[in-house]
């Protein structure tokens, strides 16, 4: 694997200049709730990166709880042939060629700094919201599906069949290409993500989801002092989900 | 030389009307497929999320390819003088135009939304080659239509060299841009390579050509019309020198790989141990596709033949298309490296499969096969509308120092 450590980018603390100056007057904990949650009437700012670690050492091999509670949120049901059937966040076993090591770990949309899926899509339909969500825009998705052929994590899915019961936040539609999209629903409401909840619920702690950007959210601050990698991380996609232990 | 003599199709004989009848019906077929496609989804296709290009964008590329090499032939008598090929240049340009409708027709309706056919048209991202390909297909029409109507109307003959250089540079372009879709993608280890847009020209020259010769001689035996020996001994010729090239970026492409130490996973997949792929990339396309038709082309006794010339060209087209099948089905066949260094031992999306299955469906094939209809239709139409044909294609007709 890959072994890059990640450290905090230098240049998110010029641009939250605003934001640290802002801690000297009030305190640590209340900035830390105020950039989590935005209220409903704001819109989406670059001064958020939301971003998930996935301490690997944390995730049991035969838990799949965030899988599971995925597949509820979103209303994602099974398919006709399992080859079809839509997945946004799927458990992977991993074995080191080297050393013999035994892994377990959920892989997502890593959401992308420069996702090569909104780079190749013809319409626009795929991209990346201001605070790093990268979402499929299911009005002008055409299904070309030339963003699955870019994207190196296998993140996406195509609807090959008419679905039904879907849920009114996430909606999803035949001859359209989908994946994960960080739960953006409840991102907004100031929740986590469904996956990062249910990993919590069963007592794993394996995923934190928080804001890049502010350097003392809990992802910020552990970003710092452990070791962590992305996938692929020779791509310089800079990924938004890190992983940890691995 | 002398003043050509251009004539419609007369398009009375059962024959026209026979390939009329067959390629309308197919078109019905293909339409039908693409709206059980559209009304199903495309669960009733052979693609999955592992392969998300299947059949139709074979038969989609097949044709786009041929429509820009088939115009070679316009080109090389614009803008390379040879007045020889000149009389060939209105149907070159025709073939051109109508190969890529047809393509074209298969991409869209493919899509998993062909009704927001007006979205990918008005909507765009620069950033996407693909976006860049909807303007170069769309300029190309236009192009070769100006291109065409300055050949064939008299008093813009002068601008017509102008509008062949134009063409050709487009084509070449066209070309680039379809090659990139493959050459762009980072992630694909099959596909991450500059060389896609070479061996992309020079496949298409190679099958425009063998298409067009194709199409020349099913015409005359046809319109029986007098073709003379000369007029296939040059782009015989040249259809060996372009398989020849196609064949030559082949061997640079699978050299590059085998010389990058992390490809030789993909190389040993398509070269030795990938089943189908393995088989076409072999037999297709280097045996049947490349070696029989150079064999054939450049025998001294063998090349004598017009049965032997037109079978050439027929393996060139066979081996094209396996060559397409194991570039764009292979290459997804072939499971992306998420995690360099190690294995997958269990996987809930197929991560761990060593290679993912793929049986087109009979509705793929129907589709594609509709888009050549699609092409044959339009030309068999437009040969009885507008004057394409020269009156003769006797040698001593076009060019005579050809008897020398
Ligand atoms: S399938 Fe949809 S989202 Fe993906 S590249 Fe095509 S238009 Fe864009």
């Amino acid at each position: 694997m890959n072994e890059e450590t990640t450290t905090p980018n230098r240049r998110d603390f010029l641009k939250n200049a605003a934001a640290l100056a802002g801690i000297t007057v009030a305190p640590g904990i209340l900035l830390y709730s105020v950039s989590q949650a935005k209220p409903a009437d704001q819109s989406v700012t670059s001064e958020q990166r939301w971003g998930m670690l996935i301490d690997v050492t944390q995730c049991t091999s035969g838990c799949d709880e965030c899988v599971k509670a995925c597949t509820v949120e979103h209303g994602l049901t099974e398919a006709t042939r399992p080859e079809i059937a839509a997945h946004w966040i799927r458990k992977v076993g991993l074995r080191d060629k080297q050393t013999g090591q035994e892994y377990s770990l959920p892989v997502l949309c890593q959401h992308c700094e420069h996702p090569p899926c909104a780079d190749v899509c013809p319409t626009g339909a795929s991209f990346k919201r201001a605070d790093g969500i990268v979402l499929v825009d299911k009005h002008i998705c055409i299904g070309c599906r030339y963003c699955m052929m870019a994207c190196p994590y296998k993140a996406r899915s195509f609807i090959h069949e008419t679905l039904e019961n879907q849920k009114p936040y996430s909606p999803r539609g035949k001859g359209t290409v989908e994946s994960c999209n960080f739960c953006v629903h409840r991102v907004d409401k100031g929740k986590n993500p469904a996956c990062v909840e249910a990993c919590q619920q069963a007592g794993h702690e394996a995923m934190i989801f928080g804001d890049l950007n502010d350097p003392y959210s809990k992802i910020s601050e552990k970003l710092k002092i452990v070791k962590s990698t992305a996938l692929r991380a020779d791509m310089r996609l800079n990924p938004g989900v890190r992983y940890q232990g691995l | 030389m002398k003043n050509m003599v251009y004539r419609e199709l007369e398009g009375n004989s059962p024959g026209y009307y026979g390939l009329l009848g067959i390629s309308a019906i197919l078109v019905a077929l293909g339409l039908f497929a693409a709206y059980n496609m559209e009304h199903h989804g495309h669960v009733i296709t052979g693609m999955t999320n592992q392969i998300v290009w299947g059949m139709p964008h074979i038969f989609a590329i097949f044709l786009i390819l041929a429509a820009s090499g088939v115009l070679n032939v316009a080109s090389i008598g614009s803008v390379f003088r040879k007045t020889f090929y000149s009389p060939l240049g209105r149907l070159s340009a025709l073939l051109a135009i109508t190969l890529l409708i047809g393509g074209l027709s298969i991409l869209v309706l493919d899509l998993g939304h062909p009704d927001r056919l007006l979205v990918a048209m008005t909507t765009y991202n620069f950033k996407s080659i693909f976006a860049w390909n909807i303007y170069l297909y769309n300029g190309f029409l236009v192009i070769v239509a100006v291109y065409l109507w300055f050949m064939m109307e008299r008093r813009m003959q002068r601008y017509y060299p102008v509008a062949g250089l134009v063409a050709f540079i487009w084509r070449l372009i066209l070309t680039t841009g379809t090659g990139s879709i493959f050459g762009f993608l980072v992630a694909r280890e099959a596909y991450n390579a500059a060389i896609m847009a070479p061996l992309f020209i020079a496949l298409s020259l190679s099958l425009g050509l063998a298409a067009f010769i194709l199409i020349l001689l099913t015409d005359c035996t046809e319109t029986h019309c007098p073709l003379g020996e000369g007029i296939l001994h040059r782009p015989k010729s040249l259809l060996g020198v372009f398989v020849a090239a196609a064949f030559y970026f082949v061997l640079a492409y699978h050299f590059t790989n085998l010389y990058i130490t992390e490809r030789h996973g993909i190389e040993y997949f398509i070269l030795v141990g990938g089943g189908i792929y393995t088989f076409l990339f072999w037999g297709g396309y280097l045996l049947i596709g490349t070696l029989l038709p150079l064999i054939l082309i450049y025998h001294p006794q063998l090349n004598q033949s017009r049965k032997n010339i037109t079978l050439a060209a027929v393996l060139v087209l066979i081996g094209g298309f396996s060559l397409l099948y194991v570039i764009i089905i292979g290459g997804q066949a072939y499971p992306l490296d998420i995690f360099p260094g190690m294995e997958v031992t269990a996987s809930g999306f197929f991560d761990n499969s060593p290679v993912h299955s793929y049986v087109p469906s009979h509705w793929e094939i129907m589709l594609g096969i509709g888009g050549i209809a699609i092409s044959v239709l339009l030309t068999t139409l437009a040969l009885k509308i507008l004057p394409f044909l020269p009156a003769s294609l006797a040698d001593a007709d076009l060019d005579p120092q050809l008897l020398d």
